[in-house]
């Protein structure tokens, strides 16, 4: 962008340093960023940590309490607890970063269209922008999820549809800012194609703004996962996942609450590190888009 | 002000249209068929042309549409797919069961909530404040159906305190005494948003000129906060409050699951394990219709709070 008439852009350009400085200075964000990097490397090398197989079952180990062999118990089904919650850690981080980068494609592509073309494209956009942002996401996911039946990819659209208004809006805004900036009229006034224009000088000034909403929504894309497979729709037995696990720890209440238990801890302990480690890239990339 | 009310009215019904067409179309053009979502992969081709014809799915789009559109203005919701009962009943059935919840935690949300975040902004910095906090942290940590699990494992299973689950016998103590943990579950998760940004709120109003001017003028410090501070920080809050209650609403669903009790949400999931097509389809509307009410009565009630607003 800066080849055409040296306007510095505002969003990006913090020296790499700072930033890592500046996020390393926080004590409790080294906690959260080291908590996400064992999450991680707890759901890639799951094979090798979890102690069972998380899908085979033994009825004569059914809903043992915690000893040496099983730190969690087992469930029902007589299925190591410990092994499924790791192995959980695989479909909720998968689903907790894909499904918002989805909808962040997704929403910017909409919300830069309105924001840049404006007139008739605009208003119709931004209408249904405003209706779908006064949609809980979680009722957006159950709506999609329900229409859309069982299934990965299901599942990622179900939750990319539910943010993706968030990222539309925002998208639409900034672009809307930078549309009026002198380089972007200069590319207008010299005939740049419009593609041409959106790619070099409109996606890259509002990368910034997207990153920090992307990494803000991790956690509740995470949430929103464990919700939609508690409730059955979303990732489906026997694949464990941190939600339905819960939903089958519920149905066996008089067995042994360790499922429950443990999964749930383990959702808000991967929610709050996601949640810490994004407040945190949010207020050293983008301070004034906070609160 | 009255025009403002009328023409905000009037502008709810485009959004409903509108409404109605985004589930209309959700369920009709995405890639999921609902004959086969419906009767499962296992169908034969002549189950799933029957099912579609049962269902009018083979009519064209424009007519279905109609059709749709026609149904819900004249409440007709058609009967269950799974036991032919009609769903119209079934809705009245069960909505009761889902306002009362979601009204009464909005109540324990606001009633915890906001005093939490007045205290907490006034006590900046001290041990309460960081209580508050933290708390608010966590109600955004805890999924509100862990929380639910939580409290029904803790309470009702181990200390036998609340029933484990349905909606009551119908009697008014009996509804009440099963109301108590589904409503403290959403409720406590409300109070974290609301103690947050009411601190937050306050917090910025209370740097304010006119907050300053008052303390000059030597207001006692009450007065400042709730005359001054408070009743201007009560329009954010009182929008957030309209996104929160419609975020309880949709928790409400999985809670319901949590404790067996009736309601909009047990039977939309319900309806969504028995794949019962109309059952679903009602239920949707039912829920967009409430997100639209309560976006509505939302902007009507800061027309109350804030006189200054006006049509834009």
């Amino acid at each position: 962008m800066s080849e055409i008439l040296g306007v510095a852009p505002e969003v990006e350009e913090q020296p790499a340093r700072t930033v890592i400085a500046a996020l390393l200075g926080n004590n409790i964000t080294v906690a959260a960023a080291v908590c996400v990097v064992m999450l991680v490397a707890m759901a890639a090398f799951a094979p090798l940590i979890a102690p069972y197989d998380p899908l085979t079952q033994s009825v004569l180990d059914a809903n043992l309490q915690p000893s040496a062999e099983h730190w969690l118990g087992t469930d029902q089904f007589g299925r190591d607890v410990l092994s499924r919650v790791i192995f959980g850690a695989r479909s909720s981080l998968l689903l907790g970063v894909l499904s918002p980068l989805v909808a962040a494609v997704a929403g910017s592509i909409l919300g830069v269209t309105a924001g840049y073309f404006g007139g008739i494209v605009d208003r119709l956009v931004g209408r249904l922008i405003d209706l779908l942002l006064a949609f809980p996401a979680l009722l957006l996911g159950i709506l999609v999820a329900a229409a859309l039946g069982p299934g990965f990819w299901e599942l990622v659209a179900a939750l990319a549809v539910s943010f993706a208004p968030r990222f539309a809006r925002i998208a639409r805004a900034s672009t809307l800012s930078v549309r009026t900036e002198p380089f972007v009229e200069a590319a207008v006034a010299s005939g740049v194609r419009n593609q041409v224009i959106i790619v070099r000088h409109i996606v890259p000034n509002i990368a910034g703004p997207i990153v920090v909403v992307l990494t803000l929504w991790i956690a509740t894309a995470i949430r929103l996962e464990a919700t939609l497979s508690f409730l059955g729709l979303g990732t489906q037995a026997p694949q464990p996942s941190w939600g339905n696990i819960i939903r089958d720890g519920l149905n066996n209440l008089f067995g042994s609450a360790w499922p429950i238990v443990s999964a749930g801890l383990a959702i808000a302990i991967t929610v709050l590190a996601f949640n810490l480690l994004g407040d945190a890239v949010g207020d050293v990339l983008d301070p004034e888009l906070r609160e | 002000m009255i025009r403002y009310v009328v023409l905000r009215i009037a502008d709810a019904v485009p959004t409903l249209l509108l409404v109605l067409t985004l589930v209309f179309l959700a369920l009709r053009l995405l890639p999921g068929d609902p004959a086969l979502v419906a009767l499962g992969q296992n169908a034969t081709a002549d189950q799933l042309v029957l099912f579609r014809a049962k269902l009018g799915l083979d009519a064209p789009l424009w007519q279905q549409y109609v059709t749709f559109i026609l149904n819900v203005v004249r409440l007709h919701f058609g009967t269950s797919y799974m036991n032919n009962a009609s769903i119209g009943t079934l809705l009245m059935d069960n909505l009761p069961y889902t306002v009362e919840l979601a009204v009464a935690a909005t109540i324990l949300g606001v009633l915890i909530g906001m005093p939490l975040g007045v205290v907490s902004a006034i006590r900046r910095g001290h041990a309460i404040d960081y209580g508050a906090r933290v708390f608010a942290l966590l109600g955004f940590t805890v999924p509100d159906f862990y929380l639910g699990a939580l409290l029904l494992i803790g309470l009702s299973l181990n200390l036998g305190l609340f029933p484990i689950n349905g909606g009551g016998d119908g009697g008014v103590l009996d509804n009440l005494y099963h109301l108590v943990l589904p409503a403290f579950t959403l409720g406590l998760i409300m109070a974290a948003f609301v103690s947050r940004l009411t601190r937050s709120t306050l917090l910025e109003v209370l740097g304010r000129d006119y907050v300053r001017t008052a303390r000059a003028k030597g207001a006692r410090e009450p007065r400042v906060i709730y005359r001054h501070a408070l009743r201007n920080a009560l329009l954010p809050v009182a929008t957030g409050l309209g996104l929160s209650i419609l975020s309880t609403l949709s928790g409400s669903v999985a809670i319901e699951v949590i404790f067996g009790r009736p309601g909009l949400g047990s039977m939309l999931i319900n309806g969504i394990e028995t794949r019962d097509y109309p059952v679903i389809q009602a239920d949707l509307i039912v829920f967009s219709i409430f997100v639209v009410l309560v976006n509505l009565v939302m902007d009507l009630l800061n027309v109350f709070i804030d006189p200054r607003i006006r049509v834009t």
